[in-house]
């Protein structure tokens, strides 16, 4: 175990932890790390240990688990000494996705989420599917029409391009 | 060892006692979250009010469940599934809250798993079978559109993990009552049939709606403790939403009487409907057929 007085000094392990966590894929949208994601919130030292943050996106998501296993056998494999804990608060939003991981979103056919509405207060309701201004991925024609509010993951909703009329998803923003 | 793809790390052999499942080791879902009892607050008071809200969930979600291909389309079954899956995710966050709570140290496995029906503290709205697609339908209207105004003011609890579970929940729980009212105004503007479905849907659970807003003692502890969001103040909310959608396609908000509990006790005292043990049966199954199974 390379603890945080180890080779290498403090600084070096925790970019080794770094650069381990942000490497580790979604297994649901496998072409993101949890760095594309943003839901690597912290890398941080608790005395000589290495202590890497996640936050959830969905309360109920099962690839969160799936990711912090991931996680833990790199930085055991990698020798540290690190401990991977949950962050709740603040909650995680589609916002937080980087830029990078818009790209890769697009690249694979996924649209990436537009601008999460604006938190606390109340929340409004809506009584017809939300009128989001989507470009399909694919053909980059506006105007997508929602097929399915709920898709394959929690995250994801449906869409079919006006133009091209390929089915693609979108990725809800929250 | 490193894998190249999460897929890969969680079909390696020396992971098997990692997977998503009952038996097979679930990390706990609060892992290194502060699950310190704030000052002045009753710990017992706190778990028995986590056990509320995440039976409310727990419940819920398993009978959305059941509608896995039973649904009309496609997509609705994805729909219901994502529904229970959040809502799953809910009642984990806040099964495990109890425990740390109430310094029983129980997991989420043993509320979920190893309590009988009298133990269970959901509202009896959670447990009802649903007799079609309506009925399904005016059901989670009625308790989206209640779990919305509760979460949305338990984002200023006076304890950080329900305020947490709180602020999550309101952006998933805002998709479930979206859906539900969507749904309900198309039903009732559809066929005179589909609109015969709602109605008696919005029939069938009116007399469990009046429990949701009952005020029991360890919430009016907690709400003097600012942690617990008051179930009387969300009436006016409940009824500004419900009174929207329904006006949308003139349905009627059925005039019906409460459904009586017990001398004056229903779901949040651990009274339940008939439907409960079967649905329990079902839920604890394999747990009870095979006590500390893994796979």
């Amino acid at each position: 175990m390379v603890g945080l007085r180890g080779a290498g000094g403090a600084a070096g392990v925790l970019a080794l932890a770094h650069e381990i966590a942000e490497s580790v894929p979604d297994p649901e949208l496998p072409m993101l790390t949890l760095a594309d994601l943003g839901i690597l919130r912290d890398v941080s030292a608790d005395g000589d240990r290495v202590i890497v943050s996640l936050t959830p996106t969905y309360s109920g998501c099962p690839a969160l688990a799936e990711m912090r296993r991931d996680l833990t056998l790199r930085l055991e494999a990698a020798g540290l000494d690190a401990e991977v804990r949950t962050v709740l608060s603040p909650a995680w939003s589609s916002d937080w996705i980087t830029a990078a991981g818009r790209r890769k979103l697009a690249a694979a056919g996924i649209a990436p989420p537009l601008p999460a509405p604006p938190r606390g207060g109340p929340v409004p309701l809506r009584l017809s599917p939300a009128r989001r201004e989507v470009a399909c991925p694919l053909c980059g024609a506006p105007g997508a029409e929602q097929t399915a509010a709920f898709g394959a993951t929690a995250c994801k909703a449906l869409y079919r391009c006006a133009a091209c009329g390929e089915p693609f998803e979108y990725v809800k923003e929250i | 060892m490193p894998f190249d793809t999460a897929y890969e790390a969680i079909t390696e052999e020396a992971d098997s006692g990692h997977r998503w499942a009952f038996g097979t080791g679930f990390a706990d879902p609060l892992d290194g979250v502060d699950t310190t009892v704030p000052d002045g607050v009753d710990g017992a008071d706190l778990g028995a009010y986590c056990l509320m809200l995440g039976d409310d969930a727990l419940i819920m979600s398993h009978r959305l469940q059941q509608w896995l291909a039973r649904a009309p389309e496609l997509e609705e079954e994805t729909a219901l599934a994502n529904i229970a899956l959040d809502l799953l995710g809910q009642a984990r966050l806040l099964l495990s809250r109890a425990g740390a709570a109430d310094g029983s140290g129980r997991s989420e496995d043993d509320y979920a798993f190893r309590r009988v029906e009298r133990e269970f503290r959901n509202v009896r709205l959670a447990e009802v079978a649903d007799a079609d697609f309506g009925g399904l339908i005016a059901r989670l209207l009625v308790f989206s559109t209640w779990r919305l105004a509760l979460l949305t003011r338990l984002r200023d609890s006076r304890d950080p993990v329900l305020a947490a579970v709180g602020a999550k929940g309101v952006s998933e729980v805002a998709y479930h009552r979206d859906y539900a009212a969507q749904w309900t105004v198309r039903l009732a503007g559809g066929t005179a049939y589909s609109r015969a479905r709602i109605e008696a849907g919005l029939a069938a659970v009116a007399p469990l709606t009046p429990e949701l807003f009952a005020v029991t003692d360890v919430e009016r502890r907690l709400v003097a403790a600012g942690v617990a969001a008051d179930p009387a103040a969300l009436r006016e909310e409940f009824d500004t939403v419900i009174g929207t959608v329904l006006a949308e396609e003139d349905l009627a908000w059925p005039d019906a009487p409460a459904l009586a509990g017990v001398a004056g006790q229903a779901g949040r005292h651990g009274i339940h409907t008939e439907a409960m043990g079967y649905l329990l049966a079902e839920l604890q199954s394999i747990a009870r057929s095979t006590p500390g199974a893994t796979w």
